[in-house]
């Protein structure tokens, strides 16, 4: 038993001694650290003066707004970047009437079959047909776009950190780097064909700058500054990102009202069996 | 299988009786979760969570038949159907949103559970066999979970899914062909997407089985209590229901609060910006990390960075990825163990004062740690934060635990429940007797043995 007992020890601190001597290379690592060599990159997002109407636990959307944001991607973004997972029909979300939702699919360009000899041919939208993509295949995108695919913003608020705010930010995160950032890294430069941009984690984006002050003319609304078109491009890719993000909220009032109260009651109702029970604190 | 006075299930009607006679499946409700049950009377909020565990293992069957019904194992279209679900599906969003933050919840009263757990020793004698199958269900709860993780199949589920199943790979020998059989390729695809989904579909199945067994385990003992005594006499007890059923649905309350709180205005929280990208095998994510419920374990994977060589040499007897996989998968298996490491014959944390110690400022402390650190990125400070976390972790269960449990003095217990409660009872001595006298083992204290 003893001898026994004894081995487990022997081996078990064998065994110990090793574990602790793999740990040495991290520890030296940890001692005299390798200095990260890259310009950083602004993490911190900006938002529009005031915030999103639909921000907050009682948000809601803003029809104008989301109108105006969908007016800056059907003629600032679709030309490059796809909304595969959005619908025409859709639109009628964001208060435009059937007519004006048949009319506005009826305004994109989508490919279709000749019902006489089967040709692809162009064909106008219908309210069913979800948004076209701009390029036929990655390769496409590629050829167009200095060896970058511009992304489906179907999702984007979604799949970036902040997904709104960062939007907004990437949109007004262009300009030239700061002298004083560029002295730590002097090798920093940017690359032809590539943009800086504080918001972006690699500094260096292959999308131009787009939204400058006037590119989209608002038929009836604010003027078109940068900011302006900005947020209502945040603004609209947060809908198509989750169109169902107001109702979501709505119905979690209701259903957390109901639990709350419901709590209450099935607490009452737990005292008064418990009544006889549990004594009385002294 | 309960104790003496435990009441029994009388059918009052003409059907019940009927019923009674050919499937006493009533019988069998009634005296497992309702008025047949006695518990005993002084337990705290923390025995809520087996209920609660429940209810979300039922919430995450019902929501995930209705998600399965709208969705399709390819890897071409798996992501668009998932926001198939999402934009078209009637309350789609609301189904998927459950079933996302369900499985986080579910996690959340599962580590409350085995927490409890933990400070109440519930995995002592004569209760083992419901710790052991516990165990299996958190096993089976993690599979289940990361091949769910790999359903949308966006940027996460394929990185996560490739670096899971890259564990296998480090198995010496056999490690590459057995990974390429179990992926069903040299990469996570369609195949292995298919498997997924089989098997997601199959798992809380053979959850739900292993959870009926471990009631059935619970109900041979009778549940632990806060005091770690064991039942004596009737007063100790109280019946399931409606005792315990009102206070079980007044927590259920609250959780729920907290669940459809996340649901309804925070539903992406506990998720991964990336997982809204789809897969692409050709574009790494920055930092790949898995639901955070794995954080731990995760952290633990990555903390061995070097390999266990021959000091001086370079021969390398275990590379550090074999070193991490065994890591991870070891601490789970040493709960398998922990009925027999710790050796106290007391078994509540109230009165074990250095195990008290231990336990909350030093496993709790660590396991925060290990949680904040799987998701960190691989970089200093985290990596040797990380190690030393999860040194402390394996000293806590393999060295500290067999220790404390020896030399340690209990303080003195009540002689029975409802001493504890009520600060007196007739039936025992009065006084409270030596916590030595008290054996965790065969119940030497007097205690009645369950009827059968």
């Amino acid at each position: 038993m003893t001898i026994r007992l004894g081995g487990i020890i022997v081996g078990l601190g064998l065994t110990a001694v090793l574990v602790l001597w793999s740990l040495v290379p991290g520890l030296v690592n940890f001692a005299i650290p390798e200095k990260p060599d890259y310009y950083a990159f602004q993490e911190e997002n900006i938002a529009p003066e005031g915030g999103f109407s639909f921000e907050g636990a009682a948000g809601t959307w803003d029809y104008a707004q989301l109108q105006r944001g969908y007016q800056v991607y059907k003629e600032v973004c679709s030309s490059c970047h796809s909304l595969k997972f959005v619908a025409f029909r859709n639109l009628q979300e964001l208060g435009y009437s059937e007519e004006e939702v048949r009319a506005e699919a009826a305004s994109w360009s989508l490919p279709g079959v000749d019902q006489k000899d089967g040709s692809v041919i162009d064909r106008p939208g219908l309210p069913t047909d979800y948004f076209p993509a701009p390029y036929a295949n990655d390769v496409e995108a590629r050829a167009f776009n200095n060896n970058a695919v511009p992304p489906d913003l179907s999702l984007m608020t979604k799949a970036r950190k902040d997904g709104t705010h960062y939007v907004y930010s990437l949109m007004l995160g262009y300009g030239e780097p700061d002298p004083a950032d560029q002295a730590l890294s002097p090798e920093f430069e940017t690359p032809e064909g590539l943009y800086f941009n504080e918001h972006f984690y690699n500094i260096n984006i292959a999308m131009p700058p787009q939204l400058n002050e006037g590119v989209v003319t608002y038929a009836n609304g604010p003027e078109a500054t940068a900011e302006q078109m900005s947020a209502d491009i945040a603004a609209f890719l947060t809908w198509t990102a989750e169109p169902s993000l107001v109702h979501r909220k709505q119905i979690g009032w209701f259903v957390i009202l109901f639990l709350i109260f419901a709590s209450g009651l099935a607490y009452l109702s737990y005292k008064q069996i418990w009544a006889g029970v549990k004594p009385k604190k002294e | 299988m309960s104790f003496a006075w435990a009441k029994q299930y009388e059918p009052q009607t003409a059907f019940t009786k009927w019923m009674d006679e050919k499937l006493p499946l009533p019988r069998l409700v009634y005296s497992a979760v309702g008025a047949g049950y006695p518990v005993p009377r002084n337990l705290n909020y923390m025995w809520n969570f087996g209920v609660l565990a429940g209810f979300f293992l039922v919430l995450q069957i019902v929501t995930g038949v209705v998600l399965a019904m709208h969705y399709a194992s390819n890897t071409e279209v798996a992501f668009g159907q998932v926001e198939h679900i999402m934009r078209n599906v009637n309350y789609g969003w609301m189904m998927r949103y459950a079933h996302a933050n369900g499985a986080s919840f579910f996690f959340i009263v599962i580590y409350l559970h085995i927490f409890r757990g933990f400070y109440y020793s519930s995995y002592k004698a004569p209760r083992e066999m419901i710790w052991l199958l516990g165990v299996v269900i958190f096993l089976l709860m993690m599979a289940t979970a990361f091949m769910g993780y790999v359903l949308p199949w966006g940027q996460m589920s394929f990185w996560g899914a490739k670096v899971i199943t890259g564990l296998f790979g480090a198995i010496p020998v056999v490690g590459e062909p057995l990974q390429v059989w179990l992926v069903g390729g040299f990469a996570p695809g369609n195949s292995a997407l298919n498997r997924f989904f089989s098997l997601h579909f199959l798992l809380p199945f053979v959850i739900a089985g292993v959870v009926i067994l471990h009631i059935w385990a619970l109900h041979i003992p009778g549940s632990s209590n806060p005091t770690g005594v064991e039942v004596k006499k009737e007063s100790d007890t109280i019946p399931f229901h409606p005792y315990y059923t009102a206070k079980d649905g007044f927590g259920l309350g609250v959780i729920l609060i907290l669940f459809t709180f996340m649901l309804f205005f925070l539903p992406n929280m506990l998720g991964h910006p990336d997982n809204y990208v789809e897969a692409n095998p050709l574009s790494t994510p920055a930092l790949i990390v898995p639901e955070w419920y794995f954080y731990p374990f995760y952290a633990i994977l990555r903390a061995f960075t070097g390999d266990l060589t021959i000091p001086f040499t370079d021969i390398i007897l275990v590379p550090a990825k074999l070193l991490g996989v065994i890591a991870m998968f070891a601490s789970i298996l040493v709960w398998f163990f922990l009925p027999w490491l710790d050796k106290s014959p007391v078994r509540s944390g109230h009165y074990r004062p250095m195990f008290k110690k231990f336990f909350w400022f030093g496993l709790i402390p660590c396991m925060a740690a290990l949680f904040y650190l799987g998701g960190a990125k691989p970089e200093e400070p985290f990596i040797v934060l990380s190690q030393i976390a999860t040194a402390y972790y394996f000293l806590h269960f393999l060295v500290i635990l067999p220790i404390v449990s020896q030399i340690e003095i209990p303080k003195p217990l009540p002689f029975s429940i409802t001493e504890a409660v009520l600060g007196k009872d007739e039936g025992g001595a009065g006084a409270a007797t030596a916590a030595t006298d008290m054996s965790a083992g065969d119940a030497p204290d007097a205690s009645p043995q369950p009827a059968e």
